[in-house]
C-alpha cells in the first residue's frame, strides 16, 4: 500500500524579497542601475540641494512690508545677522503690482481691464471648448468692440453702431447668399466704414490731371469730394450724432497710459487674433497654383521671417511715418499690433503650411469627386484637418508672439519686463533692486506660457482621431 | 451611326473670364498684380512725398562720413575716426560673433540636455525637464537681463583687485609676529578666478591672451592682415589629420584581413597634438595674463588690467542668455528626433552585437539628424535674429551701429532701417540656404 501525500491547502504566497519590489526596487531600476547613474543620481541630488537650498529660504523668507529697499535689507540683517540680502524684498511687488499689471492706468478704473480680461475667457470659451452652446459665437464676435470701449473708453455708441453695422450687413448678405452675397457684404462695409467712391473718383482725378492738356478744376474736385466725404463713412457720421443726442459713455483713457501685462495681454491678444486668418491666406496663397499669387505669399513669408521682430517694431515707430500719407499719425500701439500682427501671420502662415502638406493627397482628390468647389473644399474637408494637425505649432507660435511682446519696451511702450521694472528701479525707495522684479514678472509669464502649451497638448490629445 | 464631327465652337465670352477655371486663375493674378502694383506705387509715393516734405534725399553718402562714436567690444581694427560703413561692418562681425558661439553653445547645450531628457535615470530626466520647461516659457529678454544685470552690478571693480600699500604693510606686520588691528586688510576684494587668470568684474571677463614671442611675420591685403604664424599653425593641424586618416585606414585594412584591429589612439593621440605643441614651444607660445602693472613692493598701480583681453558683460550675458534660451528649444528637437527613431532600429542593432554608444552613433544618431536637421536650422535662425536683443545690454551689434547710433546720428532712418533689414535678411538666407544643402546631404537617399 502506497501513501501519496497530497496537499489539501494552498501555502500563502511569500512576499516578493525586498529588493526587487516597491520603492526600493523602483529606487535601484530608476536611480541607482550603475556606477554611471549612481554618480548622476548623486549630482542631481546634490544639484537640487544647492539650488533649492539658495532659493527657498530667499522665496519664502521675503520681506512684504516695508516702505524701501533699504528698509527691507534692515529687516532681513535684523533676522539672519547678513547684510540683508538674503532673502527677497517682496514689498516692491507689493507696493508696484498695479503698475506690473496695469502700467499708468488710472487706478479708479482698474475694473475695466479687469473686466475686458474676464470677459475674454467668455468670449473665447466657446472657442476653445466645445461644450459650450454654439450662441455664444455671437458674444466672442461683439467682445473685440466690448474691449475697445472697456479699455480705451470714449462713446458707448462706437462698439453699438459697430456691432449693429456689421451685423446689419451681415444679416442682408446671408439673406442674398453666395457670390453676390460676398460682394454685397464687401461692398456695404466698404460703404459704412471708407468712402470707396471718394477713392476711387479721387484717383480717376489724378489719372485725370496726368494727362497732357486737361485739368480737372480744382473746386469741381473738393467739392465733389467733400461733398462725399461728408456722406461716407457711414460709421464715422452717424455715430458722433447718436453720442449728441444721448451722450453715454466711458472716461476715455490714452494710450500712453496703458503698461504692464495689460499692454503685453492686449497686443499679444490681438495680434493673435488677427494673424490667424491671415496666415491662413498666406499658407493658402503659398500653396496656391497661381505664380504671381504664390511669388507674393513666398516674398511676404520669408521677408517678415528673414529679419528680426526688433527691425520690424522700429519700423513701426520710425518708418510707418514715411510709407503712410502726409500727416497720417496714428497711434504707437495701433503701429505695433499691425507690425507685431504681420510677424506672427508669417509664422503661422509656414505652421499651416506644414499641416496642409501633412494631409494626404487624397483627401483633395475626394473634396475634387465630391463636385466641392476650392472654398468649400478648404471650408470643410481641407482646413478642419490641416489646422488639427498644426495645432502644436499654432499654439507654440502664439506662445513666442506673447513672450516677444516684451520687446515693445524698445519703441518706447511700457512693458511688463524692462518698461515698469526700468520705471521702478529709477525710484528712490527702489533703486538698485535686480532680482526680485525678473522672478516676479518671469513667474507670471511662466504660468501663462506654460499653462497655454498644457492646454495645447490636451487639445491635441482630443482631437486625435487618427490611431497611428 | 452619326457621330458629331465637331464640337460646337464656342465663342469668347466676357464672363467666362471669372466662370471658366481656363481663364479664371488668369484673370485672379492679374487682379492681384494690379492691385500689388497700386499698393506699391502708393507707398513710394507717399515715401516721395513724406521725403520732400521733410526736405530729406534719400542717398547712402553717409556711410563714408566720419563716425565720431566708440565701439567697446570690435573684432575688427576700427577707431571713432573710422567711417560709418567701417562701423557696420564692426557691428555685422559682432552680430555674427554672437550668433557663431551662441549657436555652438546652444547646440552643446542642446544636445546634452535633450539626451539626459531621455535617461533612464528619474532625476536626471525630471531636472532637464524643468530646466527646458523653465527657460522655454519665460522671454528671452528676461534671461538677458537677469545675467547682464547682476554681472554689472554686483560684480567687483576692477580696483577691487589691487593689492595696496597698507595690504603689504599689514602683510609685512603679521609675518613678524605682529599684532593687526582689527579692521586692517591684508587681501584684495575680489580675486580672478581659474588659476589667477581670469578676472570677473563690472566691467567685463579680463581673459589671457594668447601670444606668441618669436612669430613667423605677416602681410596685409588690403586693410586685412594675415599672420604666417596661425597659417602655419593651420597648415600643421591640416597635415595631422591627414596622416591621422592614413593610419585608420591602415588600421582598418588590416583589420579587414586579419580580424584584429591594431591599437591606434596612442599614436593618433601623438600624430593629432604632438606637432601643433612643438611648433607653438617653437614659436614661444605663452599666455598673457590680465594684471596691474606692480611696483617693487608690490603695489598695484593704474585704473584698470593691462595685458590680455576683455570680453564685456554685455557680450557675455548675450551669448550665455541666447545659448541657454534656444538650447533648452534644442534640447526638445534632439529629444522628438531621437525618439522618432522606431525601437525596432536599436534592438536590431543590438542583435547584431553592437554597444549602445556604436548603437547610437552608428544607427540611431544617423536616422536621427533627419528629423532634427530641419527645426533646428530654424532655431539657428532665430538664435541670430535675437541677436538684435542686444540692444537690452548696450551690445554694439549691428542694431546698435548702423540701426542705432549711426540712424540717430544721421537721421536717416529710412536708409538705415532697409539696410540692416536687407542685411539680416541676407544673414537668414545664408544660413538657410547652407542648412539646406547639409540637409540634402543627409536626407534618405530614394532607391
Amino acid at each position: 500500500m502506497t501513501q501519496t501525500f497530497i496537499r489539501t491547502e494552498m501555502l500563502p504566497p511569500e512576499a516578493p524579497p525586498a529588493r526587487d519590489s516597491g520603492a526600493i526596487k523602483w529606487l535601484r531600476e530608476n536611480l541607482f542601475s550603475g556606477p554611471l547613474n549612481t554618480i548622476l543620481t548623486l549630482l542631481g541630488l546634490f544639484i537640487v540641494y544647492w539650488g533649492l537650498s539658495g532659493l527657498l529660504p530667499w522665496i519664502f523668507g521675503g520681506v512684504w512690508n516695508a516702505g524701501s529697499l533699504g528698509e527691507c535689507r534692515e529687516i532681513i540683517a535684523a533676522r539672519t545677522g547678513g547684510d540683508g540680502t538674503e532673502a527677497a524684498c517682496w514689498a516692491m511687488v507689493r507696493e508696484r503690482w498695479h503698475q506690473y499689471l496695469f502700467g499708468f492706468y488710472p487706478s479708479d478704473l482698474y475694473w475695466r481691464p479687469t473686466l475686458a480680461f474676464g470677459l475674454l475667457f467668455v468670449a473665447l470659451a466657446p472657442v476653445l471648448f466645445s461644450q459650450f452652446p454654439r450662441k455664444m459665437f455671437l458674444l466672442t464676435l461683439a467682445y473685440p468692440a466690448v474691449a475697445y470701449l472697456l479699455l480705451w473708453g470714449g462713446s458707448v455708441w462706437v462698439p453699438v453702431m459697430l456691432i449693429l453695422l456689421v451685423g446689419a450687413v451681415f444679416f442682408i448678405a446671408t439673406r442674398i447668399g453666395g457670390g453676390w452675397g460676398v460682394t454685397t457684404f464687401v461692398v456695404l462695409l466698404l460703404l459704412c466704414f471708407g468712402n470707396p467712391l471718394g477713392n476711387i473718383l479721387w484717383f480717376l482725378f489724378r489719372l485725370v490731371d496726368a494727362l497732357p492738356f486737361v485739368a480737372v478744376p480744382v473746386a469741381f474736385e473738393q467739392s465733389v469730394l467733400g461733398f462725399l466725404a461728408k456722406i461716407f463713412p457711414l460709421f464715422s457720421h452717424v455715430h458722433p450724432w447718436i453720442h449728441s443726442i444721448l451722450p453715454w459713455g466711458l472716461t476715455p483713457v490714452n494710450s500712453d497710459k496703458f503698461g504692464g501685462f495689460l499692454l503685453a495681454i492686449v497686443i499679444g491678444v490681438t495680434a493673435i487674433s488677427f494673424s490667424l486668418p491671415l496666415g491662413i491666406i498666406l499658407a493658402l496663397g503659398r500653396q496656391s497654383d497661381m505664380f504671381i499669387v504664390k511669388s507674393l505669399s513666398v516674398g511676404f513669408i520669408e521677408f517678415i521671417r528673414g529679419v528680426p521682430l526688433i527691425t520690424l517694431l522700429f519700423t513701426a515707430s520710425l518708418l510707418l511715418q514715411y510709407f503712410l500719407p502726409p500727416g497720417t499719425n496714428f497711434d504707437l500701439i495701433l503701429r505695433v499690433i499691425i507690425l507685431v500682427t504681420f510677424f506672427a501671420a508669417a509664422y503661422l502662415a509656414e505652421v499651416i503650411r506644414g499641416g496642409l502638406a501633412a494631409l494626404p493627397r487624397g483627401q483633395y482628390e475626394a473634396a475634387d469627386a465630391l463636385g466641392l468647389n476650392y472654398w468649400q473644399a478648404q471650408r470643410l474637408i481641407i482646413m478642419p484637418q490641416a489646422l488639427k494637425i498644426s495645432i502644436p505649432g499654432i499654439v507654440s507660435t502664439f506662445i513666442g508672439l506673447f513672450k516677444d511682446t516684451t520687446l515693445v519696451s524698445f519703441v518706447g511702450l511700457l512693458d511688463p519686463l524692462r518698461g515698469v521694472t526700468m520705471a521702478v528701479r529709477a525710484d528712490i525707495n527702489w533703486k538698485g533692486i535686480y532680482w526680485e522684479p525678473y522672478v516676479f514678472v518671469g513667474a507670471i509669464f511662466f504660468i501663462l506660457c506654460f499653462s497655454m502649451s498644457r492646454y495645447s497638448m490636451y487639445l491635441e490629445r482630443k482631437l486625435k482621431t487618427d490611431h497611428r | 451611326m452619326a457621330y458629331a464631327t465637331e464640337t460646337p465652337k464656342e465663342n469668347f465670352r466676357l464672363s467666362m473670364l471669372i466662370y471658366d477655371t481656363r481663364f479664371r486663375s488668369m484673370t485672379i493674378q492679374i487682379v492681384v498684380l494690379i492691385l500689388f502694383g497700386l499698393a506699391l506705387s502708393w507707398l513710394v509715393n507717399n515715401t516721395i512725398d513724406n521725403l520732400a516734405a521733410k526736405g530729406k534725399t534719400f542717398n547712402y553718402n553717409f556711410l563714408w562720413v566720419r563716425a565720431g562714436y566708440d565701439i567697446e567690444q570690435t573684432l575688427i581694427p576700427y577707431t571713432n575716426d573710422s567711417s560709418h560703413g567701417r562701423a557696420l561692418f564692426v557691428g555685422l562681425a559682432n552680430t555674427l560673433l554672437v550668433a557663431f558661439v551662441g549657436c555652438i553653445l546652444a547646440t552643446i547645450v542642446g544636445v546634452l540636455v535633450g539626451v539626459l531628457r531621455l535617461s533612464k535615470n528619474w532625476l536626471v530626466a525630471r531636472i532637464m525637464t524643468v530646466y527646458v520647461e523653465i527657460f522655454r516659457n519665460i522671454p528671452v529678454l528676461l534671461w538677458i537681463l537677469f545675467i547682464y544685470v547682476p554681472l554689472t552690478e554686483i560684480g567687483p571693480e576692477p580696483k577691487d583687485f589691487k593689492v595696496t600699500q597698507p595690504m603689504i604693510d599689514a602683510l609685512a606686520i603679521e609675518a613678524q609676529g605682529g599684532t593687526l588691528p582689527p579692521d586692517a586688510v591684508t587681501t584684495p576684494a575680489a580675486s580672478k578666478v581659474l588659476f589667477d587668470t581670469v578676472a570677473i568684474t563690472k566691467r567685463g571677463m579680463f581673459m589671457p591672451k594668447p601670444l606668441l614671442e618669436r612669430p613667423l611675420g605677416s602681410f596685409s591685403i588690403g586693410d586685412f592682415t594675415i599672420s604666417f604664424s596661425v597659417l602655419a599653425a593651420l597648415a600643421v593641424v591640416a597635415a595631422s589629420i591627414w596622416v591621422n586618416a592614413q593610419l585608420r585606414r591602415k588600421a582598418r585594412v588590416v583589420q579587414e584581413t586579419t580580424g584584429v584591429r591594431p591599437t591606434t589612439w596612442w599614436k593618433s593621440l601623438l600624430i593629432l597634438f604632438a606637432p601643433l605643441v612643438l611648433l607653438l614651444i617653437a614659436m614661444g607660445f605663452h599666455l598673457e595674463v590680465p594684471a596691474f602693472p606692480v611696483t617693487e613692493a608690490g603695489v598695484s598701480q593704474g585704473f584698470n588690467f593691462q595685458g590680455g583681453f576683455t570680453i564685456s558683460a554685455s557680450l557675455l550675458a548675450l551669448t550665455v542668455a541666447l545659448a541657454l534660451y534656444t538650447g533648452a528649444f534644442i534640447a526638445e528637437i534632439v529629444r522628438a528626433g531621437i525618439m522618432a527613431i522606431s525601437k525596432g532600429q536599436s534592438e536590431a542593432s543590438f542583435a547584431l552585437g553592437l554597444r549602445p554608444g556604436r548603437t547610437m552613433s552608428l544607427v540611431v544618431l544617423p536616422q536621427a539628424l533627419r528629423v532634427i536637421i530641419p527645426p533646428l536650422i530654424s532655431q539657428y535662425l532665430n538664435l541670430t535674429k535675437n541677436t538684435s536683443l542686444g540692444i537690452a545690454v548696450s551690445y554694439l551689434d549691428l542694431r546698435g551701429t548702423l540701426g542705432g547710433i549711426t540712424l540717430n546720428q544721421t537721421g536717416r532712418e529710412l536708409e538705415c532701417m532697409l539696410l540692416m533689414m536687407l542685411i539680416y535678411l541676407t544673414i537668414s538666407l545664408i544660413i538657410s540656404v547652407g542648412m539646406n544643402i547639409y540637409n540634402q546631404s543627409v536626407q534618405l537617399k530614394a532607391r
